[in-house]
């Protein structure tokens, strides 16, 4: 009984985190060395099918894709492609506050390694897959500019045999305008409000396609194994020199991410992120315009005609479950973005939804401050504002500096960074 | 013999009185949290029991309760209307997703798709229920942790 009862006490001294106190801190319980494993990259499950895109892990789309995240030509001006924002040499972003297309956008431009694993698309998730969200930037004002009936045109002039072989035979264009689409200029809507019902249709299916084989491509875009992948291994394996790929000073950030300063509440799992939406009082770039993230989005991809219930859709109503059980009514998603994956954080300042903070220290202080949200209210506890049972950020400056160490641990390996994985 | 069962007895005493700190101090859930599955609603006009997927969920796995729904007396209550809502109590969120019933394959036996987890920690379940002749509302807990849901 005896012996039973100190097995419990010394139990109980490991349960609590942060409860070791060498000066590496490299011993975890085996609650944290759960938590470590499960933020690892060898935990990342395989990659869902998307059954809204039958062509989604075609070779021959991915391949087609590609040359079409490409290519130039699709923007109205002729210089804007995906990749010119989605910059493969730098983490497929392009290190700017805000998108750069025919105009500043509104918001920062997103990394893509990984994005194919997420229920929704963009900041505010207005899109419920990778092609429909590949779709937008071709038709929004800002970025590519461009229309749906050039884009069909151009893609029957430059790609007709390529896309073909994937999707079968491209419909006759003879006869269309040069340039109408439903969200471009009046002279475009007015051009696309005449055409026949069977040409809208017919032209969007090409469109949709199009975003389709850039999904494919974007499908094969996965995040590297990084320093604290390599940690976690040692830490499962009892790898004790394998622990040094960590610096002390990492180490001790990286049990503040998974304790107190609640980093992994959001950015949990693999991708280090819950790939849901919060509010966490991040300041508007524009205090006159105030970004209301979640809360307009969720009529738009419920109305969404590239959406998972949709005609361009190859899912069967049953698959779409997210779309079937969208949440609509939760107060908290008003002035709510999703949690970006935090894999390559350190390479590609500024952060958050609009680049409003420059650097990670800056991202850190942010969640030290917690400051009252713009529009909505904030999830952060803050001091004053007492939230049951949850505890305010306090961090001292050291583990702040600690904390910022560990972030920089999350970069993909050059070796491995952007090989296709499937 | 006895001087050794009472040093026990405080030593356990000690313990529980340490564990239930300790939870404090880690800021997990209210240590007095009810995390039973079945229990009477709030007015007791029902006996309502939520079953979980036998394994997991993950976090933020899309997956399907059982709810199981019968009178004081253990009689299966049919054709009831149940909404559900729930979410973080501590975060002030709601679900990711609106889970919703869509069917009763035996009387009494309601399937609730739609559910999912995005975070560890705890999470609550509110069912408002109405039958024709009666209403009541039922609330559970549970605790998600990263292996899946604390049983």
């Amino acid at each position: 009984m005896l012996g039973l009862a100190l097995l419990a006490l010394t139990a109980l001294t490991t349960l609590c985190r942060s409860a070791d106190r060498t000066p590496r801190g490299d011993r975890w319980t085996i609650t944290e060395r759960e938590v470590l494993a499960s933020m690892s990259l060898d935990r990342l499950p395989p990659l869902p099918p998307d059954a809204s895109n039958a062509f989604a892990d075609r070779a021959d789309a991915a391949a087609l894709g590609r040359r079409l995240f490409e290519d130039v030509r699709l923007s109205r001006d002729g210089r804007v492609a995906c990749a010119s924002c989605h910059d493969s040499q730098h983490q497929f972003q392009d290190g700017r506050p805000l998108g750069q297309g025919q105009g500043t956008g509104l918001r920062r431009t997103m990394p893509i390694r990984g994005a194919a694993r997420g229920p929704w698309f963009f900041w505010d998730g207005r899109k419920d897959s990778l092609w429909s969200q590949a779709l937008g930037p071709l038709e929004d004002g800002l970025e590519h500019g461009s229309n749906r009936t050039r884009l069909a045109q151009q893609l029957r002039q430059h790609y007709r045999a390529d896309y073909e072989a994937v999707f079968g035979a491209m419909p006759s264009l003879d006869g269309l305008p040069s340039d109408a689409g439903p969200l471009g200029t009046a002279d475009e809507k007015l051009a696309w409000s005449r055409m026949t019902t069977t040409q809208r249709d017919a032209v969007t299916r090409v469109f949709a396609n199009l975003g389709k084989a850039m999904a494919a491509y974007e499908r094969t875009l996965q995040p590297g194994h990084s320093r604290f992948d390599r940690y976690a291994q040692a830490v499962q394996a009892g790898d004790v020199e394998g622990l040094r790929v960590l610096s002390a000073q990492e180490v001790l950030g990286l049990r503040l991410f998974i304790g107190k300063a609640q980093c992994a509440t959001c950015h949990n799992g693999p991708l280090l992120s819950d790939q849901a939406f919060h509010n966490t009082g991040v300041p508007a770039r524009d205090p006159d315009r105030p970004d209301h993230g979640r809360g307009p989005a969720l009529a738009r991809v419920q109305g969404d005609e590239f959406n998972c219930l949709g005609r361009y859709s190859d899912a069967p109503v049953q698959a779409c479950v997210e779309l079937r059980f969208i949440a609509t009514s939760d107060p908290a998603m008003e002035g709510a973005f999703k949690t970006p994956g935090l894999r390559d954080v350190a390479l590609r300042p500024p952060y958050m939804h609009a680049g409003q903070v420059a650097t990670l220290e800056d991202a850190v202080a942010h969640y030290r401050r917690s400051p009252a949200a713009a529009v909505g209210q904030s999830e952060l506890a803050r001091d004053g504002i007492a939230v049951p049972g949850r505890q305010a950020i306090r961090l001292t400056d050291e583990e702040a500096r600690q904390l910022v160490a560990f972030l920089g641990a999350l970069s993909a390996d050059p070796e491995t960074s952007g090989l296709p994985h499937r | 013999m006895r001087r050794r069962s009472l040093l026990t007895v405080s030593l356990f005493a000690a313990t529980a009185v340490a564990m239930a700190g300790v939870l404090v101090a880690c800021g997990t859930p209210p240590a007095d949290l009810d995390l039973s599955l079945r229990h009477a609603s709030a007015e007791g006009r029902f006996v309502a029991e939520m079953l979980p997927p036998a394994q997991g969920p993950a976090v933020g796995q899309m997956h399907a309760w059982t709810l199981k729904l019968t009178t004081p007396d253990g009689a299966p209550v049919s054709h009831a209307q149940v909404a559900i809502k729930g979410g973080m109590p501590q975060h002030g969120h709601g679900l990711p997703t609106q889970p919703r019933v869509t069917g009763e394959p035996a009387p009494g036996t309601y399937v609730i798709e739609g559910m999912k987890f995005s975070m560890t920690g705890w999470w609550d379940l509110h069912l408002d229920i109405a039958t024709t002749t009666a209403k009541d509302r039922a609330v559970f807990n549970v605790v998600m942790a990263d292996a899946g849901l604390k049983r």
